[in-house]
């Protein structure tokens, strides 16, 4: 698995689209730091930005690479090697690569601003491994969307579905449902609604931590009722992971049987 | 030696593999043939581990190979497309796939062969579909294997390789070693076959020598021979 880790890993590096993620956050980085001057706010916007963004570039590399890699998958297969490994490498490789151009984009201005003397620095190193928690459950879900779906087109279409579904269209619909249930008590099912979706606890992890009551909303509120600010932030976390175990199960599992 | 016993594989409501039996002995070029979607890419993909059967046994080398791994180590594989990470050098494609194999490359001689020393070094995003086949021969040849397994190898080789391809499939047939081959390429079939595999409708139609071949269908030509095999199941 290392093997093939590393060489996919390498691969994705040198790709230009790594480049222009990495430079795009690392101005973005910059820009924000340097014309802002406040560290609390621009990590809340840096947060709105990553758990839009880092979703939607984790699910388009991650359907990218296994369709163009397709015969060069094939290749591999035909070699002395598990199939689960080929691809647990691919996807780690794929992974990492989004997260160090997360993180080295993301930790130079961010260095250069001289975030170790600042008290901020737990709410941007949380900022960080959200960030990559929600790189590793993308590429994994988007892995799992390619796997099942032999046409590229239905399969890049059905992953842009469910980065929207997940963005946007899931919380129009959980608003809509606590308005028309308004006369019910929702705390338990606005929580577990929350847990279904890893962009809405990413956000709500961040603003836990960030201690921000105004930004929280209503589930962020329940949250902290319910969890408290640690157990919450740690049990979120718990949840973030269950969300990468998952889909990587599934991927193994789709593999076993899948024909290539 | 390889074995297949009543061999299935269905893709949703499609049978491709329909009870096909197959016995291979050691030694010599087998070419698999069959107009298109006969299965025999699907035959060869079965072998290799890559579609798992619906049924049926595949035997190599005295041991079963379905839901097994290690036993690709003893075979060599041509992929009918070459496609390779863009941005990976040629050197590095190579370095990868030894170390996936615990086998001694023999890379060197074929490099100079085939004249790709001048794109070692480059991305093989960068490289012409010509030179991309040339690396594919390079990674399956560069192994020492008792089967080696030849996907449409001829696609997008000028004169010269192709020459040389032929050159290595007679050196690799005269150590002794098993060679089966999927084309489309008659004239190929005719100079190098021992024994022609044809395959219509996911069954054996046709297993003998060429001159066997020639016999039955009553022709002297191999491409009318082959045509003549695939018109009588249409009658």
């Amino acid at each position: 698995m290392y093997k093939i880790l590393k060489y996919s890993f390498f691969d994705l590096m040198r790709s230009r689209w790594s480049y222009v993620y990495f430079i795009f956050y690392l101005i973005l980085g910059f820009v924000l730091l340097f014309l802002n001057n406040d560290v609390s706010k621009a990590v809340i916007t840096l947060m709105n930005i990553i758990v839009v963004l880092t979703p939607l570039i984790g699910t388009i590399f991650g359907v990218m690479y296994y369709y163009n890699s397709k015969e060069f998958t094939e290749l591999l297969l035909a070699q002395p090697i598990k199939r689960n490994k080929i691809f647990m490498g691919q996807y780690l490789g794929i992974s990492l690569s989004l997260t160090l151009s997360l993180v080295l984009g993301l930790g130079i201005p961010f260095l250069a601003y001289g975030i170790f003397k600042s008290t901020a620095i737990f709410d941007f190193v949380l900022l960080l491994v959200t960030g990559s928690f929600l790189n590793f459950i993308f590429v994994a879900l988007a892995f799992n969307i390619a796997l099942s779906n032999e046409n590229k087109i239905k399969g890049f279409g059905y992953a842009i579905l469910m980065w929207l579904f997940l963005a946007v269209i899931y919380d129009g619909l959980f608003i809509i449902s606590l308005l028309m249930f308004n006369d019910y008590p929702i705390d338990k099912f606005s929580l577990i609604a929350t847990m279904f979706n890893p962009i809405d606890l990413s956000r709500i992890l961040i603003l836990l931590k960030l201690d921000i009551s105004a930004l929280l909303g209503y589930t962020g509120a329940i949250f902290k009722k319910f969890f408290g600010t640690n157990f919450g932030l740690f049990s979120s976390l718990l949840v973030l992971s269950l969300w990468v175990l998952f889909p990587i199960l599934r991927i193994n599992s789709k593999l076993k049987k899948k024909d290539f | 030696m390889i074995r297949i016993e009543n061999l299935h594989k269905r893709f949703g409501k499609l049978t491709v593999l329909d009870g096909l039996d197959l016995e291979i002995k050691s030694g010599g070029i087998f070419a698999i043939l069959g107009p298109n979607g006969s299965g025999k890419t699907t035959l060869i993909k079965c072998l290799l581990g890559m579609v798992i059967p619906t049924s049926g046994k595949i035997i190599h080398d005295n041991e079963s190979v379905l839901h097994k791994w290690r036993y690709r180590n003893k075979i060599n594989y041509l992929p009918q497309i070459a496609n390779f990470p863009a941005n990976l050098t040629v050197n590095e494609l190579l370095r990868m796939v030894k170390n996936l194999r615990p086998k001694v490359p023999n890379d060197k001689e074929l490099i100079s062969k085939f004249g790709v020393e001048p794109f070692l070094n480059k991305k093989l995003g960068n490289l012409s579909g010509g030179t991309k086949q040339k690396i594919n021969i390079i990674l399956t040849f560069m192994f020492d294997s008792d089967l080696i397994i030849l996907d449409e190898p001829t696609t997008g080789l000028d004169p010269i390789s192709l020459i040389y391809l032929k050159k290595i499939i007679q050196a690799e047939k005269a150590k002794g070693k098993t060679i089966l081959v999927t084309t489309h390429i008659m004239s190929l079939v005719d100079e190098i076959a021992d024994e022609i595999v044809f395959i219509l409708d996911g069954k054996i139609y046709f297993k003998g020598t060429v001159d066997m071949l020639k016999k039955e269908t009553e022709q002297i030509n191999l491409e009318h021979a082959i045509a003549n095999l695939m018109e009588k199941e249409n009658v």
